[in-house]
C-alpha cells in the first residue's frame, strides 16, 4: 500500500512558519530603515537584501555551512555557547532560510512603507501620537496588505528552497529532511507514486493559499497607492 | 496679552529661511508670499516638524524651542494643532476615530474642547460612521479641521487648507475658519498665497519674500503702505476696513455702513444691522479731487480725506500710489499727471471718491 512519511511535511511547514516570524521581526525595522533614511548606506543595504534574488542557492548555501559549520565564525560560537555548530540542525535551517527569503518579506513591506510615506505619520505626530505609537496605529494597518504579500512570499519562498537547505541542513530524517528534498529522495528511488502525493500536495497548498490572499487583499478596505 | 515669539535660520540646498517675528497670539495671522517663498517651511519651524539649528520659539511664557540651551519640544509634545493642504485623513479608521485619534491622545487635563462641539460647529454628524474614502475634499477637509481641534491646541497651524478645494467648498470651509476664530479663541497662523483669503481671513498679515520678512503687522495698515506694491505684485490692492451694518435704504437698494472714518453705501446685503462686515476698497478704484468736491458726482461714496504719504516716484511708471487718512487708512493709486495737477502734498485735505466697495465674501473666485 501507500507508504507516504509525512515527517517531511510538518518539518517543512514549522521551518516555513519560523522563518516567517524570524523575518517580520528582522524585516520590519530594516524595511522601515530604507524606507525612510536619507543615508547612502541605504543603496548598499538595498542591494545586500537583494541578493539571495540572483546567487544560486548553492552559493548562498555553500558560505552559510562554512560559516555556520563547527570552524566558522558564527558555528564556533555556538558550539562554544550550546556545545554543538549550526550545520544540520533546525536553527541553521532557520538561518539559512531566513537569508535565502529576506528580500521577499523586506520588498514588499518596504514598498508599503514607502508608500504611506511621511504624510500620514506627521499628521498622527501633530495629533500627539509618539514615533512608535504612530507607527503601530497608523503605518502597520495602512501596510496591512504588504504584511500580507510579505507573510505569503516569506511562507511561499521557504516552503519550495531547495539548494541551500541541502547545503545547510544536509538530509537528516527527522531534523533536516524537508518536503522538497524528500520529494527528490523518491524520485531518486524510482518511488513515483510518494514523490507525486508529495508534489501535488505542495502544488495544491501553494495554490490555495495564493487563492486566500488575493481574495484577501481584493477585500482589504485600504488602498494606499 | 501673549505673544507668538520666534527665530527661525534654515538652510537648504537652493533656499534660506530667515524670520524673526513676534506674532500677536490671537485672532488669525496670515502668512502671505508666492509660491517657495518659504511659507510652508515657515509652518513646519512653528510646529516643529523642521528643527532650525539656532532657532527659538516662544507662546507666551512656553518656551517650545530654545537652541541657547539646546531645548526642542517635538511636535508630538507641542500642543499644536496642524491642518495639511491635503486632509491626511487615516484611511483605516472612521470619521469618528479619524477625530478622536488625538483627543484620545491628549491628557484629560488639557481637552477643553468636545466632539459634540466640534461635531456642531463643522456640520459633520452625518459624518461620523463613514470611512474617509467616502467623503467628498471638502467633507474630509472639515474632518480634519476638527480632528486638529479636538487636540485642544494652544495655536493651530493651517496650510492652505483650501488649496485643494473647489470655489463653493472654499467660501464654506471659509466660513467655517471665521466662526473658529470666534468660538473656539484659538490663534491661528494660516499660510496662503491667495490674496482673497488673506483679505477675508487676516488680522494680522505676515509677509514673506524669498525666505525672509517683507513686512508685517496688522492687515489694514500693511494693506494701506504706499510701498505695498513692490511686495505684492497684484492688482487687487488697497485698504481693508472692518465695517459694521448701520442701516438698510429699502427704496434705493442700498446698505449703509459704519466704519471709524465714516459710513459707505453699497448695494443691499443680507446681513442684519449690527452686523460686522470687512470690506475692501481697491487702490485703483479710489479717485482724488481737491476740497471741497466742486461739482456734482455719480460716485456714491465721497469721503474727506488728508494726504498721508505720497509713494515712490518712478520715472517709467505713470502711476503712483496715495496714502490717505479717512478716519482709517486708506490707499488710492492715481497718475502721476494727476499728482502733478493737483498739486498734492503731505497734509493737504482732498475727497476721496470711491468707485466701488469689494465685500470680501463676494471675492472669491
Amino acid at each position: 500500500m501507500l507508504d507516504v512519511d509525512l515527517g517531511p511535511l510538518w518539518l517543512t511547514l514549522r521551518l516555513a512558519g519560523v522563518t516567517v516570524v524570524v523575518l517580520l521581526i528582522i524585516g520590519t525595522p530594516l524595511a522601515w530603515w530604507l524606507a525612510h533614511t536619507r543615508s547612502r548606506a541605504r543603496t548598499v543595504v538595498e542591494a545586500v537584501v537583494a541578493m539571495p534574488l540572483v546567487l544560486p542557492p548553492t552559493v548562498l548555501g555553500f558560505y552559510l555551512l562554512v560559516l555556520l559549520g563547527p570552524h566558522g565564525w558564527i558555528g564556533s560560537a555556538s558550539q562554544a555557547v550550546t556545545g554543538s555548530a549550526l550545520s544540520f540542525t533546525f536553527t541553521g535551517l532557520v538561518i539559512a532560510s531566513a537569508l535565502y527569503s529576506l528580500p521577499f518579506v523586506v520588498q514588499p513591506l518596504h514598498g508599503a512603507f514607502e508608500s504611506i510615506g511621511r504624510k500620514p505619520l506627521e499628521a498622527a505626530w501633530s495629533l500627539r501620537a509618539s514615533k512608535l505609537d504612530t507607527f503601530l496605529t497608523i503605518a502597520s494597518p495602512m501596510a496591512s496588505r504588504g504584511y500580507l504579500t510579505a507573510i505569503v512570499l516569506g511562507f511561499a519562498h521557504t516552503l519550495g528552497e531547495f539548494g541551500v537547505v541541502l547545503m545547510v541542513g544536509g538530509n537528516i530524517p527527522g531534523r533536516t529532511k524537508v518536503l522538497s528534498i524528500a520529494i527528490y529522495d523518491h524520485v531518486e528511488v524510482l518511488e513515483y507514486t510518494q514523490a507525486h502525493v508529495l508534489s501535488a500536495g505542495l502544488l495544491l497548498f501553494s495554490f490555495l493559499v495564493l487563492l486566500m490572499v488575493y481574495t484577501v487583499n481584493r477585500r482589504l478596505p485600504i488602498h494606499v497607492s | 496679552m501673549s505673544e507668538l515669539i520666534s527665530r527661525f535660520d534654515v538652510t537648504f540646498p537652493t533656499f534660506r529661511l530667515q524670520v524673526k517675528s513676534s506674532l500677536p497670539a490671537e485672532g488669525i495671522t496670515v502668512v502671505f508670499g508666492p509660491s517657495g517663498c518659504g511659507k510652508t517651511t515657515l509652518l513646519r519651524c512653528f510646529a516643529g516638524l523642521i528643527r532650525s539649528p539656532t532657532g527659538f520659539l516662544a507662546l507666551g511664557e512656553h518656551v517650545w524651542q530654545d537652541e541657547t540651551t539646546g531645548f526642542f519640544l517635538p511636535l508630538p509634545q507641542r500642543p499644536v494643532g496642524y491642518v495639511f493642504q491635503e486632509p491626511r485623513l487615516f484611511p483605516h479608521l472612521s470619521v469618528r476615530s479619524n477625530l478622536l485619534y488625538g483627543w484620545n491622545r491628549t491628557p484629560t487635563s488639557d481637552r477643553r474642547i468636545s466632539l459634540d462641539q466640534v461635531v456642531a460647529v463643522l456640520g459633520l454628524d452625518s459624518l461620523l460612521e463613514r470611512r474617509p474614502s467616502h467623503l467628498s475634499g471638502g467633507e474630509q477637509q472639515r474632518v480634519a479641521i476638527g480632528r486638529a481641534l479636538l487636540t485642544s491646541p494652544r495655536l493651530l497651524l493651517m496650510d492652505e487648507p483650501l488649496s485643494s478645494l473647489d470655489a463653493p467648498r472654499k467660501r464654506e470651509i471659509m466660513s467655517f475658519i471665521q466662526q473658529l476664530d470666534r468660538e473656539f479663541r484659538i490663534p491661528i497662523i494660516y499660510v496662503s498665497h491667495a490674496l482673497h483669503e488673506v483679505v477675508q481671513l487676516a488680522k494680522t498679515l505676515l509677509l514673506l519674500k524669498e525666505g525672509s520678512l517683507a513686512s508685517i503687522g496688522p492687515l489694514g495698515e500693511i494693506f494701506s503702505q504706499v510701498g505695498i506694491r513692490r511686495v505684492i505684485s497684484d492688482s487687487h490692492i488697497g485698504a481693508v476696513i472692518d465695517t459694521r451694518v448701520a442701516e438698510h435704504d429699502v427704496e434705493f437698494g442700498l446698505t449703509t455702513l459704519a466704519f471709524p472714518g465714516g459710513q459707505l453705501s453699497v448695494p443691499h446685503q443680507n446681513n442684519s444691522v449690527g452686523e460686522s462686515l470687512r470690506v475692501q476698497i481697491l487702490a485703483r478704484d479710489v479717485s482724488l479731487v481737491a476740497s471741497p468736491p466742486a461739482f456734482q458726482t455719480s460716485v456714491l461714496n465721497v469721503l474727506e480725506a488728508t494726504v498721508m504719504e505720497i509713494g515712490h516716484i518712478e520715472s517709467d511708471q505713470p502711476f503712483v500710489d496715495i496714502k490717505l487718512d479717512i478716519g482709517c487708512p486708506l490707499l488710492a493709486t492715481i497718475t502721476r499727471k494727476s499728482l502733478a495737477a493737483l498739486k498734492l502734498h503731505p497734509g493737504q485735505k482732498v475727497h476721496a471718491q470711491i468707485k466701488a466697495v469689494a465685500l470680501t465674501h463676494d471675492s472669491l473666485d
